[in-house]
Parts: structure tokens; sequence; C-alpha cells
């Protein structure tokens, strides 16, 4: 849907020019003209009084591409392992493409690469109809080249309608070369995915500018239509031990990677799998400030039985390393708790903690927009607040 | 060893904020940069050619405005600015600009892709492993590390959930990097100098021999429906009182839904 203006109607009043996110649209001449950076997101179309700003619709799809479109079907999930055991987002993904499938009266495939049966029946436990297999030796470690390969044959024959793969550093480097070879689009990083009431088109939904906002992004013409999701932000799906499914098996010949895995090495921190696993999160941002507020947090922490995260802000003042930072460039959370103190609630934060069940914002400005996704909102001076709480849940725990 | 360098200018979107009223981007005094990571990228090909020789070429997709950064990343150090700019280009998604790219690529020729493993705007990471399948070359991501590079082969480290990998990759090879690879270096007067004389070559559509089917905002397969602020938790529960009570009162919420 390409934009234009119409100059006939354009006053140049400049109204739309704010209302650009890609910075799209100049003055030239006293009329609006939209440059190269355009987006054809729409968001002009509204703020023009004049109505000079026009989205022409695109070409109507020809009978070619709808049978085309129409060929595909199922929603496809690639099922990430690593050294043969299934990767949490996994199950997450059969979640989310569970929900998809059932919605749109259609099956839930599951990829699996370098993983044994075992592994596969896990899926079908977990949701899937059908697991498609390729235990080839080759495909135990991660290479770009074979993992492209392989998947793109199994999109071929198989025809979904919808892939869905963690975005994890896996997905993320080896889908998009899927997506290249298959002339087909790809959204990344989802963290929310509906299907279209009237269109049955999927819905990708992921933050941008770095998590100021959201997009929805559709791929209308092209098939299949893929995304990654982002890690720990959809629910898994349910587990049904009686669950039956068929599991079969994907030949593949002379599989030879160019690239080439030497050595794996662990390096794990302690403070990220904490984060990842606590069911309680005590948070700091810039309200913090400095480490006495740290120290205050991190007794509140104890207390709770839970670990210190943290804002952007607080870990560039240096208060809190960077191994604890919650948001779009940290780390993604969802505990049963997450206390946020002393953070506004940039959406670069919101987008890393946004699924945790409970959210208690701390904050003395009413108008922080943490207090947007709060389900318990304290308008006070952390440094009193915080004290207190602390104190009387160790009363309550009689430590 | 021939080097090109994939960059991109951005808005700094650690300086943009959302208008509350419209939910629209401010982005009026936002600077545009040259994407950080993409730094890090033009400071390992320097660096690499420092060690082997060579030459390395900036190259960006973008509106002729974007000449400014690939002055910047020449007064780093880098030899050659190739700039992709035409109408065709406009509206592309990561399908349509990693193919624009590998067209430009396979014109100038290299040995070595260097690309920033996402740039801040779009955050997709995807234009750098789309790049090297229209290529048909190799490509690693998320290199922390550069270990060996010998005639016709390289050996690097590559970030993962719980460590890193070391991988080989046959040359040509398109690597995408992190932030850990290295610190930028800083432009040096010489190559301020050297920027301002420096003449960027621009090229479009048909310098490339591109499918006018593939570009633009025909050759994308994906289109930005909506975008929006995002949500507001209707639910919230604001806790009044002294300080005293907005605790006992927190508290008492807690332990009713069962998490004290």
């Amino acid at each position: 849907m390409p934009i234009i203006i119409n100059p006939d109607k354009c006053t140049g009043c400049e109204t739309c020019l704010d209302s650009c996110p890609f910075d799209a649209i100049e003055l030239k001449d006293g009329k609006a003209y939209i440059n190269e950076y355009c987006n054809a997101c729409a968001a002009c179309l509204s703020v023009c009084s004049e109505g000079a700003i026009i989205s022409t619709e695109s070409g109507a799809q020809t009978k070619e591409r709808k049978q085309l479109i129409e060929d595909y079907k199922d929603v496809l999930v690639f099922a990430e392992q690593r050294e043969g055991k299934l990767a949490p987002v996994s199950y997450e993904l059969l979640g989310a493409g569970r929900r998809l499938a059932d919605e749109l009266g259609t099956g839930l495939l599951a990829a699996l690469l370098g993983a044994d049966e075992s592994e596969a029946m896990e899926l079908v436990k977990w949701g899937a109809d059908k697991v498609l297999l390729c235990s080839d030796p080759v495909l135990e470690k991660f290479n770009d080249d074979v993992y492209s390969e392989v998947l793109a044959k199994i999109i071929n024959e198989y025809k979904p309608s919808i892939v869905l793969a963690g975005a994890t550093p896996i997905g993320r480097s080896f889908i998009p070369r899927v997506a290249a070879r298959l002339r087909t689009g790809l959204t990344a990083d989802c963290t929310s995915l509906e299907i279209d009431k009237d269109t049955k088109n999927l819905l990708q939904i992921r933050p941008a500018f770095g998590g100021n906002i959201m997009a929805t992004i559709l791929c209308p013409d092209y098939r299949p239509q893929m995304a990654t999701v982002r890690p720990r932000v959809m629910k898994r799906g349910e587990y049904d031990a009686n669950r039956t499914g068929e599991i079969i098996n994907v030949d593949v010949d002379n599989l030879t990677p160019g690239t080439k895995v030497i050595e794996s090495v662990k390096e794990v921190s302690e403070i990220s799998v904490n984060l990842h696993e606590a069911d309680i999160i005590v948070s700091g941002g810039r309200g913090v400030g400095g480490e006495k507020g740290v120290r205050m947090l991190e007794e509140l922490a104890i207390a709770l039985g839970g670990v210190v995260g943290a804002s952007r802000a607080a870990i560039d003042e240096g208060w809190i390393p960077y191994s604890h930072q919650v948001g779009q460039t940290g780390k993604t959370v969802n505990p049963k708790v997450y206390i946020a103190c002393g953070i506004s609630g940039a959406v670069q934060h919101l987008v890393g903690m946004q699924s945790s069940d409970i959210i208690i914002a701390i904050n003395k400005n009413p108008e922080a927009p943490i207090f947007n996704v709060a389900t318990y909102g304290i308008v006070g001076d952390l440094f009193e607040i915080v004290p207190m709480l602390t104190k009387k849940i160790k009363e309550i725990k009689g430590t | 060893m021939n080097i090109i360098v994939c960059i991109k200018q951005v808005p700094d979107t650690a300086e943009i904020k959302i208008n509350p009223e419209t939910n629209t981007l401010m982005r009026e005094g936002v600077p545009s940069i040259i994407n950080p990571f993409d730094l890090h990228a033009l400071e390992a090909g320097i660096e690499l050619r420092e060690r082997h020789g060579g030459k390395v070429t900036v190259l960006t997709m973008g509106p002729p405005q974007a000449e400014s950064s690939l002055k910047e990343a020449i007064s780093m150090g880098a030899d050659e600015a190739v700039l992709l700019s035409d109408r065709a280009f406009a509206g592309s998604d990561t399908w349509a600009t990693s193919y624009t790219l590998a067209m430009a690529i396979k014109k100038i020729g290299a040995d070595i892709v260097f690309c920033g493993k996402q740039a801040i705007d779009g955050d997709t990471a995807q234009v750098g492993p789309e790049t090297a399948e229209f290529l048909n070359i190799p490509h690693i991501s998320y290199i922390r590390k550069i270990e060996e590079v010998k005639e016709n082969t390289i050996r690097v480290q590559r970030m993962m959930d719980e460590g890193y990998d070391v991988v080989e990759s046959p040359l040509p090879v398109l690597l995408t990097v992190v932030r850990e690879l290295n610190q930028p270096r800083m432009p040096s007067l010489k190559g301020k100098m050297a920027a301002k004389k420096a003449e960027v070559k621009t090229m479009g559509m048909a310098d490339i021999g591109a499918d006018e089917e593939c570009l633009g905002l025909k050759g994308s397969p994906t289109q930005v429906k909506s975008i929006f602020a995002p949500e507001v938790n209707a639910d919230k529960m604001m806790i009044e009182g002294t300080p005293g009570e907005q605790v006992d009162n927190l508290i008492r919420e807690l332990r009713n839904i069962k998490c004290l």
C-alpha cells in the first residue's frame, strides 16, 4: 500500500511531518513529500485534515497468487534443540502454534532437527499433530546452512501457512536465510500473534524503535507467513501424556555444512539463570539513586526470596551490572511478582517484563508510564516504602 | 583482502519519546547516527585490513542524507564508500533490503562482509543472514571474537544462549558482530581530512542490475499494518494512604492472592 500525497489538497501545514515514525515526510516547494524512508505504515493517514494523504491499495491478488496462498494451510513450529534436548522456547511455540492452528482449523506441525524420536514424542504430548523429524547427525550441532536447507525442504513439501521459530540466537540467525530462499516475509521477535478475523492473515506484533512503539506486521501476498517469537512471552501449551500424533522421518542426502562448529563452550552466568527462573524480581531504575538504594532493593529481594533486576537507566549509571538488565536490550522475564522501584517505565523496559503475573510499581511520579502496566501502584518515596515493606515481610515470614 | 562493511543510518532510539496525545514517535531533534553495532563491524573490518592488507568499502542503502554516515565511516578509516540510493528502493523490508545489498556486494566483490548484529531502529537482525543467502555464501551471526584468519578460512567465536561456539567457515563469508567484539576507534584528524575529500559513489537500480520486482515496497513481502503505543492495564489498583497504610494494604493484597 504505497502512501502518496495529493498535491492539490495539500496545504503545506506540516502537521503530518511529526506523525511519521520514519522521518519519511518532508516539505518540498510548500507541499508534503514522501521520501525513501516511507514504510507505508499508514500512521500519517489520519492526521491530515485535508485528506491529502492517500494510501493506494495494493494491486488485487492475481488468481495464481490466490491459489498459491490457498495451497498453504497448516501451522509449523521449528522445535529448537540443544544437545539433543528440546529448548524451552519449543514448548512456548507449540502453545502459540496450537492456539493459531485451532483458530484456523488446521493442523500443527513441528520440525525437529538433530534430535531423536523420544524428543519428537514430547512435541506430540505438548500439542503437535505431526512431527517432521530429521535425525541426521550433521544436524546435532547448529550450522546455518544445513539447518536452512532442511527447514526449507520441509516447508516446500508440507506447505504450512504459518512458520514460527524462537527468537533465540539460533532462530534469529538461520530463519532469515530460509525466508530469503523461500521469497517470503519474516517478522522478527514477535511478542504477540493473532489471526485477522476477516482475512485469516497472521497479525505479527512486535516492538520497534528500541521498544518505543509497537508495530503490527502482515505478510498478505506471500507464503508461508514467518515469524520469530520472543522467548518467555508466549504461554506453554497443555501437556497431555496420552496425546497421539504422527512422527515422520525426513530423509536428506549428502548434507555437508560449509561452516563447522569446532567446539561449544558453556558460559552461564548465575544471575541470568536466576532472573529467568525467579518467582520474584525486585527491579530498580534511576529512582534508586545509587548503591545505597540498590542495597535496599537487595534486602527486599532477600526477604522475599527473589533476585534483583534493573532498568537500563540504573545500568547506564553503573549502579547495577549489565547482567541484571531487564528490557528490550536486556532480558525478558516473567516472574510471578515483579516489583518495579523507581522505574519510570520506558517501553524498552516494559517489553521485557510486561508478561509478569503481578506487577507492583513504586514511583514518586504519579504520571510515570510504569503505572500503565502495573497490577498494584504505589505513588510514594521508595526510600520510605521499601524498607517498611522489607520489615513487614520479615515479620510475616518470621525471619 | 576485500572487505565490505554494511552500515545503516538510524535515529538514536534512546532519544525518542512518544507523544502521549497522538501516540506517535516524536523525532524532532533526534540525531541520526551510525547504528551502534555497525561501528563494531567497521572496527572489525579496519583491524582486519591493518593486519592482512586490502581494502575496506563501507556500504549503505538509504536516502541521500545517509552520505554523512558514510563520510563518518571514512573518517574512522574506511577506504571507499558506496551509497545505494534510488526511489525504487523506497519502502524496502528486510527481504528487499537484503536483496538490494547483495546485488551491490556482488558488483563490488568481497572476501568478508561485516554487518552489525542488528539495527537499533528495527531490531530485526535479519538483513545480515538474508544478504548472505542472496550471495549464496555462508554466514555466522553474533561474532564476539575473531580467532584466526587464513587465506581461505576464518575461525570465530559465535555467541549462543548458554556460552559460545567456535566456528570455522570458508571465505567468502558474511559475519554479524556484537559489541563484545571490539572497541570502535574515534575518527582521526587525518581521517576527517580524508572524509572531506572523499567521493561517495552512488549506485541505483540500474548500476547493480537489480530486478525491479524485487525492490522497495513492491518487492517487500511484509507490510507494516499499523503502529501503536503499548497497551495500558485497565485493571490496575492504585494503593493510596500514608506510606504505612500503603505498605499494609499492599501486603494484604499480596496475601489475598496468595503471593505471601
